[in-house]
């Protein structure tokens, strides 16, 4: 060993909140008295209120100090060299904190432990086990075992992934594309960039995984321009990949080629949808295409495609590895394995909490997350980004699962949950949901173009009190006619943030509050 | 503090040619004008047109569709507060009105003296610790008035 082990976060919460400044002051204070540092820049656990958290390898196993600010550096370095010792704000074990423990983690099971930009670590830590697995077998019972997996698209659509494989693996071509859609543009979500950050090469094992099972021979992956660190991350860790012949011709030693490139977004939030994705590939303005065809059959440049979301992706690896059953055994329903949910907004304990499928929202919000930073009583709760449902307390008893979501008006989408308290205005989010998707909107069909600018003008009038029973009436109306009628997510979702808010705080848009029976 | 070189339409064709054989080159080539020089100048369409073999307009129609595309230099600070749902939940509404109230700009303008660009972004990923920021390519957690003065009184140096 080279020195003390010391881990410092470089996901970017993390530094948003003083993790460089704090890896600084502790090399210098480890010059000063003459320690021997053996510094990396891990993932983020995702345990985000304590960030900075800083942890050092003991003979105790790794300890934890957060959140620990450049002050504190010195008398930090200087318990974590006594094997862990006392400081005031000493947290013990990781493992061993309540928020960590109750997670099941197979998505993010390297997060925040690794070293992001090392393969060795990746190896060291149960990496490329599932390529491994994949190449012993032929390519159908590569689809096979992701479809037996029940794993569904984690982008939101949640459309069953082996499906999609099997239907561009039967598409003839002489060239496929596996795409990786990290456009995770919704508010609330975070974990696409958390796991490029923390455990890339998941991801790049993933696409190598995928690309084999369906003939596929080169990748790209679409990171948005407002996620730097995970363009640099992800840039080295295929970087290293490619070095080692983990990617490019022969990948692995084995007989198949895979390659991939980073491409970078430009801040339009429809590029998350995937046919805009792939004219933004193109060169070409994000315009959302029409279906079909589907882009399993033509997709980027007119040729069969495979665009998962990264969890989806990253997820792959562990199936592979321990078989089709052993994540399928988690989860409710037709909603099977885990989804790495995120807690933001006005939340106690933000951060990522990945569990199998089944909780309920309450817990989430409550028990989990601790209720509201402010203190005040949640009231209101978005689920899956601008484009998913309000939910009042009186629905907190709905599990998390793509199905009871989708029964009481909402969706789960990439698995946000922003939390508001009682201050929350509800006309003026819906007012926003009108007025982000008028912004956004690709400009390519009718019911998102115009009805999101006539939605923000209706809305007003409401909030104006002017005549407000037939403007509600009207707003009713043209959420129905974008739900139906518009080509995309985008203008067809807008209707759920608005509907549910009009629908469960109806004194917020001045009419009498709806009864209660559970309250 | 970015530093930007002043356009020049030679280093333009450099940039041009040596990506011209990308598939799906044009946004890689706007992103790499923009990095050199801060902005798209007028006079790179018809460069990029010729040399990609594509129309003007189709050029143009590209870099308007962008957010991200400047087609003027910004301020020389560039200060990107979050306006989405969860940094609303954390009083993102309140601090975007004091950094307009303080820069006497609105979002999307610059200062007069050519010091702070002001803009809306729509979620860096940064919702655990709303409310959030860029400043000149820097993320900001867990932003008050008080760090938001702070970043501020920085762009007057």
């Amino acid at each position: 060993m080279s020195g003390l082990r010391i881990f410092v976060p470089g996901d970017a919460a993390a530094v948003a909140v003083g993790a460089d400044a704090v890896a600084d002051a502790i090399r210098i204070a480890a010059e000063r008295s003459g320690i021997q540092l053996d510094m990396v820049r891990n993932g983020s656990r995702g345990l985000h209120w304590l960030e900075p958290m800083v942890e050092a390898a003991t003979t105790k196993g790794r300890i934890a100090y957060g959140p620990v600010s450049a002050a504190d550096a010195a008398d930090i370095l200087k318990a974590a060299a006594a094997d862990g010792g006392a400081h005031q704000r000493r947290l013990g074990s990781p493992e061993e904190l309540p928020f960590l423990k109750k997670q099941t983690r197979l998505t993010f099971a390297r997060c925040g432990i690794v070293d992001p930009r090392s393969l060795d670590d990746y190896r060291a830590h149960g990496g490329y086990k599932g390529l491994a697995r994949a190449l012993t077998m032929p390519a159908a019972a590569v689809i096979e075992e992701v479809t037996q997996s029940g794993l569904r698209g984690r982008g939101g659509a949640g459309f069953p992934t082996g499906i999609k494989w099997k239907t561009v693996a039967d598409t003839a071509a002489d060239q496929k594309y596996i795409i990786c859609n990290a456009d995770e543009g919704d508010s609330g979500t975070f974990a696409d960039r958390m796991i490029i950050e923390g455990d890339p090469f998941v991801l790049i094992e993933g696409m190598t995984i995928a690309g084999i099972a369906v003939g596929a021979t080169q990748g790209y992956v679409y990171i948005r321009s407002e996620y730097p660190h995970a363009v640099a991350v992800l840039t080295d860790a295929i970087t290293a990949a490619r070095e080692s012949g983990m990617l490019g011709k022969g990948v692995a030693g084995s007989v198949h080629a895979f390659d991939l490139e980073v491409r970078v977004g430009a801040g339009a939030y429809v590029c998350g949808e995937e046919t805009a994705l792939l004219d933004s590939l193109e060169g070409k303005r994000g315009m959302v295409r029409a279906k079909p065809p589907l882009p399993a059959h033509r997709g980027l440049f007119g040729k069969p495609t495979v665009i998962n979301n990264v969890l989806s992706l990253a997820t792959v690896p562990v199936i592979l590895e321990k078989g089709a059953a052993f994540y399928r055994d988690f989860g409710i329903g037709k909603s099977r394995g885990t989804m790495p949910i995120q807690l933001a907004g006005n939340i106690r304990y933000p951060g990522l909490y990945e569990t199998a499928f089944g909780v309920t929202l309450g817990e989430l919000v409550e028990d989990i997350g601790g209720g509201t930073a402010t203190g005040r009583p949640a009231r209101a709760v978005q689920v899956g980004g601008p484009l998913g449902a309000y939910f009042p307390r009186a629905l907190f008893n709905v599990p998390f699962d793509y199905e009871a979501f989708a029964k009481a008006d909402g969706l789960i989408g990439h698995g946000g949950i922003v939390v508001f308290d009682d201050t929350v205005d509800m006309a003026k989010q819906a007012r926003f949901a009108m007025e982000f998707c008028a912004v956004e909107s690709c400009g390519k069909c009718t019911p998102c173009r115009i009805g999101s600018t006539r939605g923000v003008e209706v809305i007003d009038r409401i909030i104006a009190d002017r005549d407000r029973a037939a403007n509600t009436a009207l707003l009713e109306d043209l959420c129905h006619t974008m739900k139906f009628g518009s080509l995309c997510a985008l203008g067809g979702f807008t209707p759920y943030p608005v509907m549910s808010a009009l629908t469960h705080f109806p004194e917020d848009f001045g009419a009498p509050p709806r009864l209660r029976a559970a309250e | 503090m970015p530093s930007y070189a002043s356009w020049d339409a030679e280093t333009a064709r450099a940039i041009i040619v040596d990506r011209r054989a990308l598939p799906g080159a044009l946004l890689p080539i706007l992103q790499a004008l923009q990095d050199e020089f801060g902005y798209i100048d007028r006079e790179a369409e018809p460069l990029i047109a010729d040399i990609l073999n594509l129309s003007r307009a189709e050029v143009h129609g590209v870099l308007t569709f962008y957010h991200d595309f400047r087609q003027k230099p910004a301020g020389r600070h560039v200060l990107k507060l979050c306006r989405a749902e969860s940094c609303q939940a954390r009083g993102s509404d309140a601090l975007g009105r004091h950094a307009a109230a303080t820069l006497g700009i609105d979002f999307g303008g610059t200062t007069a003296d050519g010091s702070v660009t002001l803009e809306p972004v729509y979620c860096l990923g940064l919702c655990s610790v709303s409310p959030a920021a860029m400043f000149d390519g820097k993320v900001v957690g867990r932003l008050d008035e008080n760090k938001l003065d702070m970043l501020l009184a920085e762009t007057n140096r």
